[in-house]
This record gives C-alpha cells, structure tokens and sequence, in this order.
C-alpha cells in the first residue's frame, strides 16, 4: 500500500525549529531547516541524527526546501549542509536566497563574536551552504528528479515567503510555511490554487485567534504616532530589521506623504539598508499597490524615512525613529530608549511581541522604574504603547486556505498543542477530512490510492466512441482491451494490436457445448425450429439459417445433430469464441430450457 | 454552374451600368468601380492555392459591400465555399457570411437554407463553429421570423453533442440569443417539437469543458436577459457551480444565482443538513457573500458588486456581513470598533495607555465557534480588507447601495467606511468619502468616528479634501465638541492649504446652518469675548476669521438669540461680510440695526433683489434708445457695459446674465460704432487704409457671437436667434467691408452668393422665431430677398449698407438661468522661476490641473492649448478619464500635458491655456426641412473654432540638445 510519512523534527506542536521531514512515494524531502530560539544547547537545532545515524544525508534525502528567511525557517541550513553534511539541492525563493545568508551571518556573529561560542558555524560554511542553493520562481514546476517536483505559490507573510506543493506522480503534499491570507501594506494575501493535495502541513500559530480589522491597527498606529509628533514629542519604534519594519515603513512614509508632515524619520542603520535593497528589488513580491506604482516611484526608496545617526538622538523637535532590536534588551534601540524616557512628551511603540525579562515586556507590563547595570535607575516618563503586527493567517485565514486547496487531509505543525486541538477538531467538522497534531519526532502515516495513469490507444478509443454515445465524465465504462506494461508505462491497446505488437500469433479459443434435445424430428426440422425460437427471442442480434442446417447468432454456431444412440434426441452442438462468451452462454443456456412446443 | 454564374456576374455588371445612366451626373464617379461580386468571382477563380484564395478574401473583407450586392457576393462565397477543400479558406468564408449578412437594409434569410445546407456537410470544427456564429448573427437580424428561429435552434440542438467545445459553445449562444420565449412557443407549435430551451442549457451545466460551462451559464443569463423567466429549479444547479474549479464558471454562476434571487427573492429554500428554511434571497446572499473569499479576484470584484443590489435581504442577514466574530486563545474578543463605542458612551476619551487594553474577555464555546459559516458572516470585512483594490471599490460600492436602502445597516457600516479613509489607494478612499457623503442622511457622527474622519482633511490630495469638505457640508454631528473639532481641524486645514478658502468656508456655511444648536455654546469662545473686558477686534482679511463669521452667521439665521452675544465689531463685520460674500453670509435678523431692510431682504425673492432690479432697469435703459443720436447712444452703451460688468463681478449669481448681456451690448456697441465711420461717404479708393476699423469690428462680432453662443450654459433657442442675427449682421458688414476695398467685381460674386445662401439658411432653421424679429435687419432683408437674387454684386452690397444702418436693436429676452463657462488652472501654477528641463526631442510631461465651471459635455469641448514662444500652438485633446465631475455644473480636469521642442539655448516660456471648442452645426435646432434632406450640405456651413476660456498661465521650459 502507498503511503506519505510525515515526522516533525522541530514545529510539531512548538513554534520554532521548523523542521519536517517528508516521505512521498519513494522520495524523502526535508521542509524547512530552522533553529529554536529559546534555546542556547543542542536543542537549538534539529536532531538530525534521526534522519540516519552513520550513512551520508545526501543519500537519504532528495531535496531540502526552504519556504522563508525567518531563523526559525533556516537557521540550521549552514550547520546542517556543512558541519552534519548534505550536499544535495536545497530550494528556496530568490527574496530568501538573497535575505537568507545576511540574517544567518547576522545570527552567527551574536553567537560567535558576543556570547562567545565555539564549535559554531562559519562565514565561510554559509557561503558553501548558500551555493548549494537552487532559486526558484513563483508558480514554476522545478523537477528535482524524473519523479519529484515541487511548485512555489506566494505566501505574504514576509518578502519572498512560499508555499510549496511537492508532486510525484499524482501524490502531492503541500507545505504552507508560515503565510498570511490577509495582505498588509507591503505584501499581498497568501494564494493558492485548488491543486487538491493529499496532505496539506500548514502552520497553526493564531489557531484560536480570529483577528480584528487590519485598518483599526493601522489608524491607530498612525494616530498615535501623528498626535506625539505634533505635541512635538519623539517616537522611538524598535523593530527587528526585517518584516515588519518594512510595513510599518511603508505605513508612515504614506502617511507622511499624504498628511504632508515635516517630522523626520529615522531607521537605524546595518541591516535595514541591505534589506530595504532587496525590497527594493523584488518589487514582483509585495503587493498590488506597490507592483503598480514603482515605475513612478518604488515605494521602497523613502522620501521620509533617512538613515540615523547617533547624533541624531539629541537633536531638538519631534522625530520618529525606527531602532533595533525589537525587545530593547539591547543595542540602538535600548540606548535611544533611556536617553529619551524621561521625558513624558515622548512615546514609544512596542510592534510585536517580547520575551519575559527583556526591557520591552518589563514596560509593557506596566513598569515605569527600571534598574539598569550599574545600579542605575531610570525612571520611564514617556508613553509605552503596544500594537501588534503579526504577519500570521488566523483561524479564519487557515480555513480559507484549506477550503481554497481542498486537501484530503490537512496536518498542523507550528502552533502550541492546545490551540492545535481546537482546530484540528474545527477542520474534521467543516471540510470532514482528517487532520493531524503530530509533536516532534511522532510520524504520521498516510494510506494513499494513487491513480495509475494508463494510455489509451486512438483506434481502440474511437472504436469505443463509436460503439457508445459520448463519453460521460461522471460515469465509469466498461471497455475490452488488451492491458501492456512495458518499462513502467501502461497502455491499453486492442488485442489485435497487442498481438502485433508482442509478436504473437492469435490463438483461437472456441467454446463448444451439447445441449440434449428431446426432438423426434429430423435434423433439418430442428434445426428450423431451433431458428425460429431464436429469431423470435433475440431480435436484436442476427440470426440465419445456412444451408447446411446449422444456424448462426453472429458468430455462434449451432449445429444439430441426431444422438447416435437415442433417434429421439438430437445434440445441439453450440460452438462460440471466448469474445462472444456473453452471448453464448446466454444462448446454451436459453436452448438448455428447451424449446417451445410447436405450434403445430 | 459556373457558367450561370458567370452570366449572372455580367447581368450584375450590366445592371449597375444602366442604373448609373439613369442617375444624375453628380454620382457618375461609381462607374468606374465594377460590381464587388464581379471582382471577387474573377479573385477566387485566379486564386491557385488556398493561400492565395484566403488572401484574396481577407482583401476583399476590407472594404465594405453595399446592401444591393450582397446577394450576389454571398452567392459567389457559397460557390467557392462548396468547391473549397482547405478549411481556413471555408472559415474565412464562413465569417465573411456572417459580416456580409449584418449588412444594413440586407434581408438575410435567403442566405439561410444554404448555411444550413454547408453546416449539415462540414466536417472541421472550427468552420462549424464559425458557420454557427454566421448562423446567430443571421438569427438576430430576423427577430421576428418565428420559423427561422425554431430551426435555428433545431440546428443548435442537433450539434450540441459535438465533441469539439467550440461549437457546443457556439450551439449554447445560437440558444440563449434565439431560443424562443415560452409564450410563443406554446401559441404556434407549427409541428415543430417544442424544445424547452432552458432544460437543454441547464444540461450542459455539467459540461466536461469549463468554457463549455461558462457559455451554458451566459446563455442562460441571455435567455433572462431576453425576458425569458427562469425556472427556479436552476438555482441549485448554478448553486454546485460555485464551487467550480474554474473562475470564469464561478463568475458567471455568481450572476446566475443573482439573477434567480430577483426572480424569486420570497421562495423558501431548505437549508441542508438541516431542517430549517429560509428565503431563496438570503441563501443566495449568503451564497455570494461567501464568494467575497473566493481564491479569485475577478469572481470577488463580481461577487462584492452584485451584494450591492439585493436589497430585499432581511435585515439579519445583512448586519452578518459586518461581523466577524473576533476571539484570542478561544476568549471572546471586542472589535477595536466595538471598544471605541464603549468608550465613547461611557464618557471617557480613548486611552490606549494600557497594554493588555484589547484583552480578551469571556470564555468561548469551542463547539459554538464556527469558523466559515456558510452565511454572510463577515463578508464585508473580508472585502474592505481585500488585497485588489478592485475588490474593495466594488465593496464599498455594495455597502453604499445597501446603506442607502436600509438605515440601520448604514449607521453600523459607518464604522468601516470611516475605516476606508485611510486605504493606500486614493481612489478608495475618494469612493469610501463619496459613500459616506451618499449616506449620510441616515446617520449621525459619533465623536471618535468625526475625529478618524478629520484627519483627512490634511490628506494632500485635493480631490480628497474636495469631497470631505462636501461630506462634511451634509454630515449630522452630534454634539458641541463635534462642531468644535471640526472647526479646529477645518482651520488647520485652511493654514496648511489656503486654496482650499472657498471649499472650507462653503462647508462651514452648512455646517453652522444645520447644528445651529451645537454653535451657539461656542460662540463667546469663537469669537473670543469676554463678559468684562473688550478684546481686540481681529483681522477682517483672515480667512481663518471669515470662516468662523460664516460658520456662526450661518447658525445664527435660525438662531434668533444668538446676535446678543456678538459684540460691535461682529456687527460691522456681518455687514462687511453680507455685501462682499453675499453667497456665504445669509439674511440675519439683527436687534436694532437695519431691522427693516433685513426683513425686506429676507422676504423678496430673487427677482426683485435690487440688483437684479438694477440689471433690468439699465437693459431697458439701452434698449429704449432708438432714436436717440448716435454719440448718446455709444456712450449710453459704454456705461451700461461697464455697469454690467461691475454688477457681474460683484453679484456672483448674476454675473452670468450680467457677462452674456455686456457681451451683445458690446457686439450691438462694435455695430454703431462701424457704421458711424464717416469712411463710408468718402469713394472707395481713400477707404483703403481705413478699412481697419471696420472690418476688425465685423471680425469681432463674429468671435464674441460665438461665445455667446456658446460660452455660455443655459441659452435657449430665443437667445440662439438674437445671436445668430447679430452675426448676420457682421457678415453683412464684412461684405460691405470687402466690396467697397477689393476692385473688380469678380470676388465679389462668390461672396454675395455666399451671403445670401446664409440668409436662407437662417431663414429655414428660425423659421418659427421670424415673427419675432419684426423690422430688425433680417426682417427687412427678407422682404427684398427677391430683388437681391436677381441683382448685381454691387446693388445688393449698396441694399445691405442701407438697410444695415436702419436697421433697429433687437431687444435680446434674458434667459432663465445662465452661466458662463469658466475655467480656472490651478496647476501648473506659474510662479517657478526653476525651468522644466528635458532633452530636446523627448517629451516632458506637465501635470496640469483646472476647475471648470459650467461647461457642458467637457469631455468633448473641453482642450488644452501650449503656445510655444516660436508661436507654434499645439492643441492636445484631454481624455474622457481625466475629466472628474464633484458636483452639478462643475467639473475638474487632471491631466498630463506632453511638450516637446527643439533644442533652446535659453529657458523661456510656453503659454498654457485651455480652449472651449465648439461646432456651429450643434446647436442648430432640426428643422423637418434639414431632415427632408432638401438642405445641400454645402450651405450648412459648419463652422468649427476655439474659444479661450481660461486666463493662461505661463510655464518655464527648457529643451536641452540631446547629449551624444
């Protein structure tokens, strides 16, 4: 029996180290390489050891694929290609193949050259690492081997995110990666055709989640931001360099646009600027507006928004500045943040989410004395607002995806475990397909029925046709050929042909059977008698008496003949090929019931 | 049969021989074009290879056969047709069928038993689906044959079963445009089987082939569109094709399911998996609310459209598609608009301090929780959200159509509009401010909406603001912190863009006069007075000012208490205001002062307005001169011009009649003074240098004639005879003119030839005004119109001087209503001293922006003119789209202008200006006489020009030699 083996090595039911591991028909493909943020030891990275303890990686898997530049999506590529070793392709988008190595290289240096480690991955293995990628583009069908391919289809969530299908054969199984079914103002919804795959994995962050309006976040980021600049105060908005920095770029730099403001607008500078680049570039992969209007203007290229520099901070008036990293707990953003806190004209925007003990959740929680190192204490007079702008498809997004790809069974990965229950539960009464939960190193198996494709031949076909009446889509139909398989192709050919082709010689295979009469007459006479009962029963096929006595139906013969011991008896003799085996049978069985008494 | 046909060619030939002797010389030019069949038949048969014959045809397609021919190419077409083996010549043939029977004033009937005949022969599927096309347009052009039809549709029914999905396709539109209509079909059965045209489309439904699919459900709609009243059965079929895996199909499902729903909006539908019922109309609401989240964005612009126009939803159903049930971690969830209403009726001002404000609440029921209702849950929320802004128009579209219908469903909408003002897309958020414009009766801004609604105002798009400050002219604020909000932020907007004075100060008029209420507890702090303490009189130049004034002037009309709190220099002011912004500053009622007049004034209607007095009486004044001498005359009209002109820029309403009286006075004052030349007793050769004067009279006439004519909005046909008469008048004169400075009589021919066929002409076109005209100039002309045909040049130049001079002043009668049209550029603005370079040989495009006024069809008048200063003009058409229309009688051109040039060594300037382009014919009232057909086109003299109708406004420009 086919079936699709689907084990998580990271993501089943945890977010974070995306990593799963996909059998189909024969052919293993890895979905995603991510690391865990939460972690600093060897649970960072996927246990790799379990897709083989000794062999070679390269020969047991096919292809690695890679859906967005999120660490959690690839942070394990370098350590996994170079340091545990594969040297097979690994696909991804042209955004995240461009994005991809800045943020590894980023990531490698926070580890490497500020907390120190050793045994890490180099600049170097990231490089190697990137040249075994192969790009592809949306919607193009790459074959990875006579059998595999896979398919991107655009995902939102961030530049260069993707679903992908992987095909082989007419078994599919489409992986959503992390996406987004409603567009922001810098990239479109996720969209998918209704390819109707065996098994869709998509991810189930907001699983219990239906989200409000995007608009009212907007405005109200905007109105705030408006209302603090025009008291003349300071926006401090820290950000992580990519993603949302870039929609919240966009939002202020239209806004600036339209209302026509003066207030400059900073972004700190690094990372941003490499990143801002390839927005810039990638134009075909935000969404509508933006695609429309760059031959005027790329909306990417700020008017507003300057890079900042440090001596920027002290500078009188009303400014907005975007500063990394996002939890204050360090870097720009933390020392802009305490030159500027104690003034209450001032505000600063939480965008996302922050992690227990960083400064951002500290103040979020309400704290408005903080102790910083050397026993300093800074007292927070500015405003702390927070506003979330989370790239992720709600519970609502997700059905729509799962409705607009109608899978026949849908597993959930990237989510806690008990917001997974209630979807898994909401998917199996909505579309009644089954849904799968699997936590990490579970496997999931699937029973498949693939179809077999099987080629007809034009004559065989149109001699069918013309049998029949049009050939109904819905309705099943029976056919007599002759069934071929040669070097794993099937054909279904006439049995004429079959035999030409196999080089065979026809055998002729003829059924013959007595049927015992009791007729005292002649032979002549039952034979006539015999024709007349059968002209009078089948009046749809052709029946004639020969002149030699016998009688054919088609091309059944019938033959009487007197018994040699009992004159009173005559034998039928009924002979047909196996073709006519249908109707012969039905005949010796009719002439088995004898035949009517004559009339006279 | 060649041979018969090749004498019927020469019968042909032969035939349009002796028509053409018959005719008049006038038509003799179509003997040289021999017969189209002719010439066909000879093409084909030359032709060697299928390749040349299709050449031939596709030549012979481009020029057009005329009606009585046709017969004769159809039948060669058909000959060649049967002889022909290649199919792409037969296709060809085929469609050439098809044009050829669309002919005009060509029966094609006779022609249908032989496309019926080759269609029953042809084997390829593409000449049968071509054949089929030939066969529909025939079909149409025959509405009435009820026979042709019947067979048509036996044909259609017949090759329905054919594999190829061309020509099933074909099939389905031949039986959605031809299938007979019921009635008929049950009153004359005439043998012919009655076929039930909607059961064999409904069949095809479930066609193997998507376009086949498609084209069923189209046909379909073709049948209702026909009239033809679809079965209610048809639902549930077009129901399945919802899901259909095509968008096309799902798109034209869509428009099905809308359409049965109007047929049978009160039938009852189950529900399955259930055993409840509900209206066909709020199942197939909630059917096509569902497809606002289809995967494809053309079936969501349609889907998002036609929600707009099923009003007879029930109420429930409609409020669903505004709601979205939010939740976090299965906790019940407040919408930010549900929290801001919250807010806002417990008395507190929004805080959004608290982190955690948005926390969720109460605990869900998981099993109660469904997260893709069938209904119309949140539909609306999904498609203001959308990622085309296609769909999000059609959305806000749909809700003000449904808004409008229904006011409880506007006031809960409004939160969402008020949402869409801040869509990326401009055009949005101009349709979301239009919407709510639309609406607005039937709703009442909550504060927190205002607010969100304000911000707006400093979008920096004009359009943007334009039509907020009209929304905001009939927009229902509740409460007095509303009122004074909105005039902060209507002053800041003034400050930030002082262009928009007139639109703010119009605005703040309806304003104060609809919440007269809400304005009288501000008034102490408008006007900043103090009980004890006399403050300083502001600034009566600030438009900051003025607009305050007119917001509490405006309220205080129907607000008799609030005068008591102006102080005296308010008074002073509401005079000032009153004279020189009649328009914004109503009538009030004042204690004390000018109590009489006041109530005068707020009684009299316009007619007897005192300016309006003034205007009359000094018309009367001019045209009671008759006899009076010619210098009393001329300065009579002199002062009655400026006078006018005066009272046109003080009264901005009567500026109009005012501008188009000064005008024929001025025409009337030209007149005189030409005639009043003492040149015209001195001979003929002195005259030569003089001439000037008279002939640029005649010249002017001519031009300010035409701008009366058409300048000017609002002219009735009484107006249009005056007019034209004083033109009559100045070609009489420029005859004169001419006669008395050319030597020799031979031009003088023509012209008098010319002249008189001019008077014909107004003869016949103002036949029924003649009576009017009594003992004018043209009165006089017409009763020596014989004398003058049989006379010499130089009689009938002598008759016209004589009569000229007596001729009297027609009385021009006032129209109604009229406007001068008017056009002011906004953009470009003039004032840079920074030019415009590009390189010589490219194009720079200039945005140029213009308010128009009273201009009719702009869309065709309206041009842009760019002088060049080498005094090349260049005339550049706008087109249809960038011609706005943001309110009755007013429009608004945005548009790019491209100029171009040879190098210059120095910037100059180009001249930019926008010209009103008419044509003569166009106004002309039809006669049954021009009809008739009896008017040689020749006289019509279709005069076309230009008038300027915009000051010009100068731009810098600078074409720098392209660098090699």
């Amino acid at each position: 029996m086919p079936e699709i083996r689907v084990t998580p090595l990271g993501a089943g039911q945890d977010v974070g180290r995306s990593c799963i591991l996909v059998s189909i028909a024969g052919k293993n493909v890895m979905l995603d390489c991510g690391m865990h943020m939460g972690f600093n030891d060897d649970r960072r990275f996927p246990d790799f050891s379990y897709i083989t303890r000794n062999g070679r990686l390269t020969d047991f898997l096919d292809c690695v694929i890679i859906s967005h530049f999120h660490l959690d999506h690839c942070g394990a590529l370098p350590y996994f290609s170079e340091m545990v070793g594969y040297d097979g392709p690994i696909y991804m988008t042209h955004p995240t193949q461009a994005i991809c190595p800045i943020l590894l290289e980023d990531y490698r240096k926070i580890a490497v050259d500020k907390k120190g480690e050793a045994n890490f991955f180099t600049s170097q293995m990231i490089k190697d690492c990137m040249k075994k990628v192969v790009a592809v583009h949306l919607h193009q069908t790459v074959q990875v081997d006579d059998e595999l391919e896979i398919k991107a289809y655009y995902a939102g969530h961030v530049l260069g995110a993707a679903m992908f299908q992987i095909k082989v054969g007419s078994e599919s199984v489409v992986y959503t990666g992390d996406y987004n079914m409603t567009p922001d103002r810098h990239l479109g919804a996720a969209w998918i055709d209704r390819c109707r795959p065996n098994l869709l994995i998509t991810e189930s962050t907001y699983a219990t989640t239906i989200r409000d309006s995007k608009r009212c976040r907007e405005r109200d980021f905007l109105k705030k931001v408006h209302e603090a600049v025009e008291r003349g105060g300071k926006v401090l908005i820290p950000v992580f360099a990519l993603g949302r920095a870039q929609e919240l770029c966009i939002l202020l730099e239209t806004f600036w646009e339209r209302m026509n403001l003066k207030a400059p607008i900073y972004f700190s500078t690094g990372l941003t600027e490499k990143a801002n680049h390839y927005y810039k570039l990638f134009i075909t992969w935000t969404n509508q507006k933006i695609r429309k209007t760059f031959v005027q203007r790329n909306m990417f290229e700020f008017k507003h928004i300057k890079a900042f520099d440090r001596a920027f901070a002290d500078n009188p008036g009303p400014m907005v500045v975007f500063a990394t990293p996002g939890m204050l707990h360090a870097g720009q953003s933390l020392q802009i943040f305490r030159k500027w806190a104690g003034n209450e004209k001032n505000m600063v925007i939480m965008p996302g989410y922050c992690v227990q003990g960083t400064v951002g959740h500290k103040i979020l929680s309400g704290q408005r004395k903080l102790e910083m190192e050397g026993r300093q204490v800074l007292e927070v007079k500015m405003q702390v607002e927070y506003m979330s702008f989370s790239a992720h498809a709600d519970a609502k997004g997700i059905m729509q995806l799962v409705g607009q790809a109608e899978p026949e069974s849908v597993l959930l990965v990237h989510g806690e475990a008990k917001k997974m229950e209630f979807l898994k539960q909401k998917i199996e009464q909505e579309f009644r397909v089954n849904c799968y939960m699997p936590a990490n190193g579970e496997t999931v198996t699937l029973p498949t029925s693939p179809s077999i494709p099987v080629g007809i031949s034009l004559g065989l076909l149109k001699r069918e046709m013309a049998q029949g009446l049009l050939p109904d889509a819905k309705k099943p139909r029976l056919l007599h050929g002759t069934l071929i398989m040669k070097d794993s192709n099937f054909r279904l050919v006439s049995s004429e042909q079959a035999l030409k082709e196999l080089g065979l010689a026809e055998h002729q295979l003829r059924f013959t059977c007595r049927v015992h009469l009791h007729d005292p007459r002649k032979e002549q006479e039952t034979a006539m008698r015999v024709y007349s009962h059968l002209k009078s029963m089948l009046k749809d096929h052709c029946v004639q008496h020969l002149p030699d006595g016998s009688v054919t139906v088609e091309s059944i013969l019938i033959q009487a003949a007197a018994h040699s011991e009992d004159p009173g008896t005559k034998v039928l003799l009924v002979s047909w090929t196996y073709q006519d085996e249908e109707l012969g049978s039905y005949l010796t069985s009719l002439l088995k019931k004898g035949l009517p008494q004559a009339p006279s | 049969m060649a041979a018969h046909l090749k004498k019927r060619v020469y019968e042909e030939f032969t035939k349009v021989v002796q028509q053409q002797q018959e005719e008049i010389a006038t038509k003799k030019l179509r003997l040289t074009k021999p017969s189209k069949s002719a010439a066909l038949h000879i093409d084909l048969c030359k032709a060697t290879s299928p390749a040349d014959a299709l050449q031939y045809l596709l030549q012979f397609a481009r020029k057009p056969v005329e009606a009585e021919s046709v017969e004769g190419v159809v039948r060669i077409l058909l000959e060649h047709y049967y002889k022909e083996n290649d199919p792409s010549v037969r296709l060809k043939i085929a469609s050439l069928l098809g044009l050829l029977s669309k002919t005009a004033g060509f029966s094609p009937d006779c022609i249908m038993d032989d496309a019926i005949n080759i269609l029953q022969n042809e084997k390829s599927h593409q000449v049968l689906a071509q054949l089929l096309d030939t066969l529909l347009a025939i079909g149409t052009k025959l509405p009435e044959n009820q026979a042709i039809q019947m067979r048509l549709v036996d044909v259609a029914c017949k090759h329905l079963t054919d594999t190829s999905h061309g020509v099933r396709n074909k099939c389905l539109q031949l039986l959605g445009n031809l299938g007979s209509l019921e009635k008929s079909v049950t009153k004359d059965g005439e043998g012919l089987a009655v076929r039930d045209v909607q059961k064999i489309i409904g069949d095809y439904f479930s066609d193997q082939d998507p376009r086949v699919r498609t084209a069923a459900i189209k046909a379909m709609l073709q049948l209702h569109e026909r009239g033809l009243k679809l079965h209610q059965t048809i639902y549930n079929q077009a129901c399945k094709l919802l899901s259909d895996d095509y968008e096309q199909v799902r798109s034209a499902a869509v428009q099905l399911i809308w359409v049965v729903s109007q047929l049978y909006p009160e039938s009852i539908v189950p529900i399955p998996s259930s055993n409840e019922e509900i209206r066909l109309v709020d199942d197939a609401f909630g059917k096509i609310c569902h497809m606002v989240s289809d995967g494809s964005w053309v079936v969501r612009v349609q889907a998002a459209k036609l929600l707009g126009s099923m009003e007879q939803v029930s109420c429930h159903f409609l409020e669903q598609t505004l709601d979205k049930k939010l939740m976090s971690d299965l906790r019940r969830k407040r919408t930010a608009h549900e929290r801001a209403k919250e807010l806002y009726s417990s008395g507190e001002f929004s805080s959004g301090r608290k982190w955690g404000d948005d926390a969720p609440k109460e605990e869900i029921d998981t099993g109660a929780v469904n997260l893709i209702e069938s209904g119309a849950c949140g539909a609306f929320v999904h498609g203001l959200e959308d990622e085309m802004y296609e769909v999000r128009i059609a959305a806000v579209e749909a809700l003000c159509m449904l808004a409008q219908s229904s006011p409880s469903f506007a006031e809960k909408c409004l939160d969402f509009l008020v949402d869409m003002f801040n869509d990326e897309i401009e055009e949005v958020r101009l349709q979301s401010i239009h919407t709510m414009r639309k609406i607005s009766n039937n709703i009442t801004l909550r504060e927190d909406q205002l607010d969100t609604v304000l911000a707006v105002l400093e979008d920096s798009s004009r359009d943007i603001r334009e039509a907020l400050h009209e929304l905001l002219c009939c927009t229902n604020v509740s409460t007095k912190e509303g009122i004074h909000l909105a005039l902060v932020e209507l002053l800041k907007n003034l400050t930030k863009y002082p262009t928009d004075r007139d639109s703010i100060w119009k605005c703040l008029k309806f304003l104060g006069s609809r919440h007269p209420t809400l304005v009288l507890p501000l008034v102490p702090e408008l006007l900043s007075t103090h009980p004890f303490f006399d403050t300083a009189e502001p600034d009566m130049d600030d438009p900051a000012y003025i607009a305050v004034l007119v917001l509490i002037f405006n309220a205080a009309k129907t607000c008799p208490t609030m005068p008591a709190l102006f102080s005296d220099h308010t008074f002073r002011h509401y005079a000032y205001l009153r004279d020189s912004l009649s328009h914004l500053v109503p009538a009030l009622r004042l204690p004390g002062r000018k109590l009489v007049s006041s109530a005068v004034s707020s009684s009299i209607t316009p007619h007897e307005d005192p300016s309006h007095q003034f205007l009359q009486q000094s018309l009367e004044r001019v045209y009671s001169l008759q006899h009076l001498d010619p210098q009393g005359t001329q300065e009579l009209l002199e002062l009655t011009i400026r006078d006018l002109q005066r009272l046109g820029e003080l009264q901005s309403e009567l500026a109009g009649v005012a501008d188009f009286s000064a005008t024929y006075l001025r025409c009337q004052l030209l007149l005189i003074k030409a005639l009043q030349e003492k040149l015209w007793n001195v001979a003929a050769p002195l005259y030569l240098k003089q001439s000037d004067l008279a002939s640029a009279a005649a010249k002017q006439i001519m031009e300010e004639t035409y701008k009366m004519e058409f300048m000017y909005s609002g002219v009735e046909n009484k107006q249009v005879v005056i007019i034209h008469h004083m033109r009559l008048q100045a070609k009489a004169l420029q005859l004169i003119v001419t006669a008395r400075t050319t030597r020799g009589v031979d031009p003088l021919f023509g012209m008098c030839e010319k002249f008189l066929q001019e008077v014909d002409f107004f003869q016949r076109c103002f036949i029924a005004d003649l009576p009017h005209l009594q003992d004018s100039f043209v009165d006089k002309l017409l009763d020596l119109m014989p004398r003058l045909m049989t006379s010499k040049p130089v009689e009938v130049v002598k008759i016209l001087q004589t009569m000229l001079r007596q001729s009297t002043f027609l009385h021009l009668p006032l129209p109604e209503q009229i406007h001068k049209a008017s056009a002011t550029i906004i953009e470009p603005a003039g004032e840079s001293d920074n030019p415009l370079r590009f390189t010589s040989g490219l194009v720079v495009a200039l945005d140029v922006d213009a308010t128009l006024e009273h201009v009719q069809d702009p869309q065709n008048t309206v041009k842009v003119q760019v002088l060049y200063p080498d005094g090349q003009a260049q005339m550049i058409h706008p087109k249809p789209a960038d011609f706005r229309n943001p309110g009755p009688g007013r429009h608004r051109l945005i548009t790019q202008v491209y100029l171009s040039h040879t190098a210059w060594t120095e910037p100059c300037q180009v001249e930019v200006r926008l010209l009103l382009a008419y044509n003569s014919n166009s106004r002309i009232p039809k006669s049954p006489w021009i009809e008739g057909g009896e008017v040689s086109p020749q006289v019509e003299t279709s005069i076309e020009g230009t008038i300027p109708f915009s000051k010009s406004v100068k731009v810098y420009i600078m074409p720098k030699p392209a660098r090699r």
